[in-house]
């Protein structure tokens, strides 16, 4: 392993780690918000103790969302210092915008909310956890655009004096077409996620509320997992157009992406759409099509089912050569091909969880079936390794590159990841990789043991009527 | 004025700011040992920071965003620079997190003593090493004529770096303690003001070496002033915590805290890391800076969330302005480990 590889696989293990609890924070406050909001209009407890309830869910992982994202900030300078030069003058400027907008906006307001139940009229302390969930967002839509100019360079040129580009239009850079689609792509996976979180777990516990025969909590957990499953459908139906959309955008703008995506090694008039293929992938001679739909492919690429030309794997590898020396310009097509495919099939069980607890919930009934209960559980995890999948393929999709060339714009604006990465000897970059492994798994598994502690424990805490010691806090660590 | 001049101050500010709020924030977290003898005690301490702390920390990513898109060649050579440096910055920042958020969510006195010794962790490193950091580029870096630190890990612990990370350490600490005796009542203010009176005149003595050190080597006739206004208000601080003046105390570290921001990178100006091998390597404020369009773009929109980011910040300590005793504290909410 030289210290490349180490980097990448340090880049790739604590991003994947980060991305693991960050859409679970970005869809998940807006609705908690949501939940307040409808508590301070109706005054219903129901609405209290939900917001409480998945309030604590929050709050456990934004911590660990916080924790795991400062790394990143950092790291772009000690592994990736060549990188860092090259395109500083470019990516850095979402960068600051993102700390100064959204992650002021995030971190202070989520403390107003936690500290401010009785501190804060209760209007403006319903507002600042709206501010939280603008923030969480406004910050996705930065980092967003920051790496959309590695997809897709926009809004610069190449200075031949510095060797690098230069900033011209921030305003092009933060509406790119590969940022205007990824972004509602990301939230609606963020959406999916916390849909599919809070579903899962009120439909475990309306199960388990219906068995035991208590009626007293039955509309709550009924009501949590509705919406649940509303949220599942409608960014479902949003991350599936979206997905086309951006999926449009790669066959134009990144066409090895898709081309390895769809194991297509060779190209040509309409070619067939594969479904399964075996073989190790990696060099084009071994990849077998198994099964194959013709005119998908070409409906994928361009909105219509025949005359789209294609080019394959091995057609864009000749292409590339010419246009930018020898090399290898194709990213590992096993992981992107299989990747593809995850991303997408993780939806599966959230969506079946959305359309049998829509059918088992209807005209006011609640479900005491054990296996919707198990259903339930089952799905919570599904979209978080479905996000994973989403962007190990858009991440992995992208190599040889680190900045893959505009084919519409100025050629000498790409870096590929070898030119990147910075001199260190490979044994101080494994000394990092081993550290943060080990000291992410450590806090995985606490994160997970306290997340179903809280989730077992149920929404109990409810509104004090009572007139309280005034002199007590309302909230200490 | 230039435009990267301005953008060196906004940085300075930022990474000054960082080091004025979360040199109290790590100041508190390094005193759970001697002034939290009772958990309850711990989590008064813990309390007096708990609702800013989180938005005090991202001055620093702040400063790290703004320093990425104003001088990527600072930047870039900086942090793959200070790599294990760094690293243990990172670790103790990230355990720091999770220790301070998840401490009361569990009902058990294991689960809290390690809690505990991360947030102590989480205290103690970066205020030693933010200092060593901030020494050893003020005095240079061997940086060779591709940009690249080749200064070796024990190259970093030079003497008076070792002395930075002690003066920060401590400065941090003397912050801490008379920020805790301003926000809090009862038993664990008065020990608060008990400590800085008995062990004031640490910090003040290695604020003083070091501030001597840094104006006499490194400095300009200008921070002349700097430097005795640093020392000044830290023995003026230790002065007034002693005589209960809390609020004014805690106003005097303040200054002294953002005074040794200034000394160190009015030092360093018009340098952002001087080149110990050869001045040819020197990476300065202007061959480290961005484009004048990335530099005036970025500057308007930072000038413009500058002011509402302080005001609603500003409003934060204001919410949360009242002294916290133990009796404020309410019975631990946190779940027992099992059910």
């Amino acid at each position: 392993m030289t210290s490349l590889d180490v980097a990448r696989w340090q880049f790739g293990i604590t991003t994947v780690y980060h991305f693991i609890f960050v859409p679970l924070t970005i869809g998940l406050a807006p609705l908690v918000a949501s939940f307040q909001t409808a508590w301070v209009i109706t005054g219903n407890e129901r609405w209290y103790r939900l917001t409480k309830f998945f309030g604590k869910l929050l709050l456990i992982n934004f911590a660990i969302g916080v924790a795991t994202g400062i790394v990143q900030e950092f790291q772009f300078g000690m592994n990736w210092s060549e990188y860092s030069k090259f395109i500083g003058d470019v990516f850095g400027a979402p960068l600051a915008l993102e700390g100064i907008v959204a992650f002021f906006l995030e971190s202070t307001f989520l403390g107003l909310w936690i500290f401010g139940w009785d501190r804060l009229p209760k209007l403006v302390h319903l507002g600042t956890i709206w501010m939280v969930a603008i923030g969480v967002n406004a910050s996705a839509f930065f980092i967003i655009a920051a790496n959309s100019f590695m997809q897709h360079p926009v809004g610069a040129t190449f200075d031949p004096e510095r060797g690098r580009p230069v900033l011209t239009d921030i305003w092009a850079l933060l509406t790119n077409n590969t940022a205007l689609a990824a972004f509602p792509h990301a939230v609606a996976g963020a959406f999916f996620t916390a849909g599919t979180f809070i579903a899962g777990i009120a439909g475990w516990w309306l199960v388990k509320t219906a068995r035991s025969g208590q009626t007293e909590d039955l509309g709550l957990w009924r009501k949590a997992s509705r919406i649940g499953m509303v949220v599942i459908a409608v960014s479902g139906i949003a991350l599936v157009l979206t997905g086309d959309i951006q999926g449009k955008l790669m066959f134009k703008q990144q066409p090895m992406k898709m081309a390895s995506a769809e194991s297509l090694c060779h190209g040509g008039l309409d070619p067939d759409f594969s479904v399964l293929t075996i073989g190790t992938h990696n060099n084009c001679d071994s990849v077998t099509h198994l099964v194959e739909v013709p005119g998908v492919l070409s409906w994928l690429a361009e909105g219509q089912f025949s005359g789209v030309e294609l080019g394959g794997v091995v057609d864009l590898q000749d292409k590339y050569q010419l246009k930018f020396g020898p090399g290898d310009y194709r990213p590992n097509l096993f992981v992107t091909y299989w990747s593809f495919r995850v991303m997408m099939g993780m939806a599966a069980l959230s969506a079946a969880l959305s359309l049998a607890g829509l059918w088992l919930t209807r005209g006011g009934r609640n479900p005491d079936q054990k296996w919707f209960a198990w259903l339930s559980l089952a799905a919570i995890p599904a979209p978080f390794l479905g996000n994973i999948a989403g962007w190990v393929f858009t991440e992995m999709g992208r190599q040889p590159w680190v900045v893959a060339p505009n084919p519409d714009g100025d050629p000498r604006i790409r870096l590929m990841v070898q030119d990147a990465v910075s001199g260190h000897p490979t044994t101080t970059v494994v000394v990092s990789l081993v550290t943060f492994t080990l000291l992410y798994a450590v806090l995985a598994v606490l994160w997970a043991g306290l997340m179903r502690r809280y989730v077992i424990e149920g929404a109990r805490e409810k509104p004090n009527v009572h007139e309280d010691d005034h002199e007590l806090l309302s909230f200490a660590y | 004025m230039t435009l990267p001049e301005l953008w060196f101050i906004a940085v300075a500010v930022l990474f000054t700011g960082y080091f004025v709020l979360e040199g109290f924030d790590f100041g508190v977290g390094m005193l759970f040992p001697v002034l939290g003898r009772t958990d309850n005690r711990r989590r008064v301490l813990l309390n007096t920071i708990g609702p800013v702390w989180d938005g005090n920390e991202v001055w620093l990513i702040t400063a790290v965003g703004a320093m990425f898109a104003a001088f990527p060649a600072w930047y870039a050579t900086m942090f793959s620079g200070f790599y294990l440096l760094m690293l243990l910055i990172l670790v103790s920042l990230i355990v720091r997190v999770v220790s301070i958020e998840w401490r009361g969510k569990i009902n058990d006195p294991a689960w809290r003593r390690l809690c505990d010794a991360g947030i102590m962790t989480g205290s103690f490193v970066p205020s030693f090493l933010w200092g060593v950091i901030f020494s050893n580029i003020v005095a240079g870096l061997a940086i060779d004529k591709t940009g690249y630190v080749t200064s070796g890990f024990s190259d970093l612990f030079n003497a008076y770096a070792v002395l930075g990370g002690l003066t920060t350490l401590a400065l941090f600490l003397l912050h801490g303690t008379v920020f805790v005796a301003l926000k809090s009542a009862g038993d664990v203010s008065i020990d608060a003001r008990l400590l800085v009176r008995r062990f004031g005149v640490l910090p003040v003595a290695f604020v003083a070496a070091f501030s001597v050190w840094t104006q006499i080597e490194f400095g300009k006739s200008w921070t002349l002033i700097v430097a005795g206004g640093v020392v000044g208000a830290l023995l003026a601080a230790w002065v007034l915590a002693a005589i209960e003046r809390d609020g004014w105390a805690f106003a005097f570290t303040t200054l002294s805290v953002a005074g040794l921001g200034v000394l160190l990178f009015g030092s360093l100006f018009p340098n952002v890391l001087p080149s110990t091998i050869d001045p040819e390597f020197t990476l300065t404020i202007a061959n480290a800076a961005s484009s004048h369009y990335t530099l005036k773009i970025v500057g308007w929109l930072a000038l413009i969330f500058g002011p509402i980011v302080l005001l609603y910040q500003g409003w934060t300590y204001w919410v949360f302005r009242k002294r916290i005793a133990v009796e404020h504290i309410p019975p631990s909410i946190g779940l027992s480990l099992r059910r």
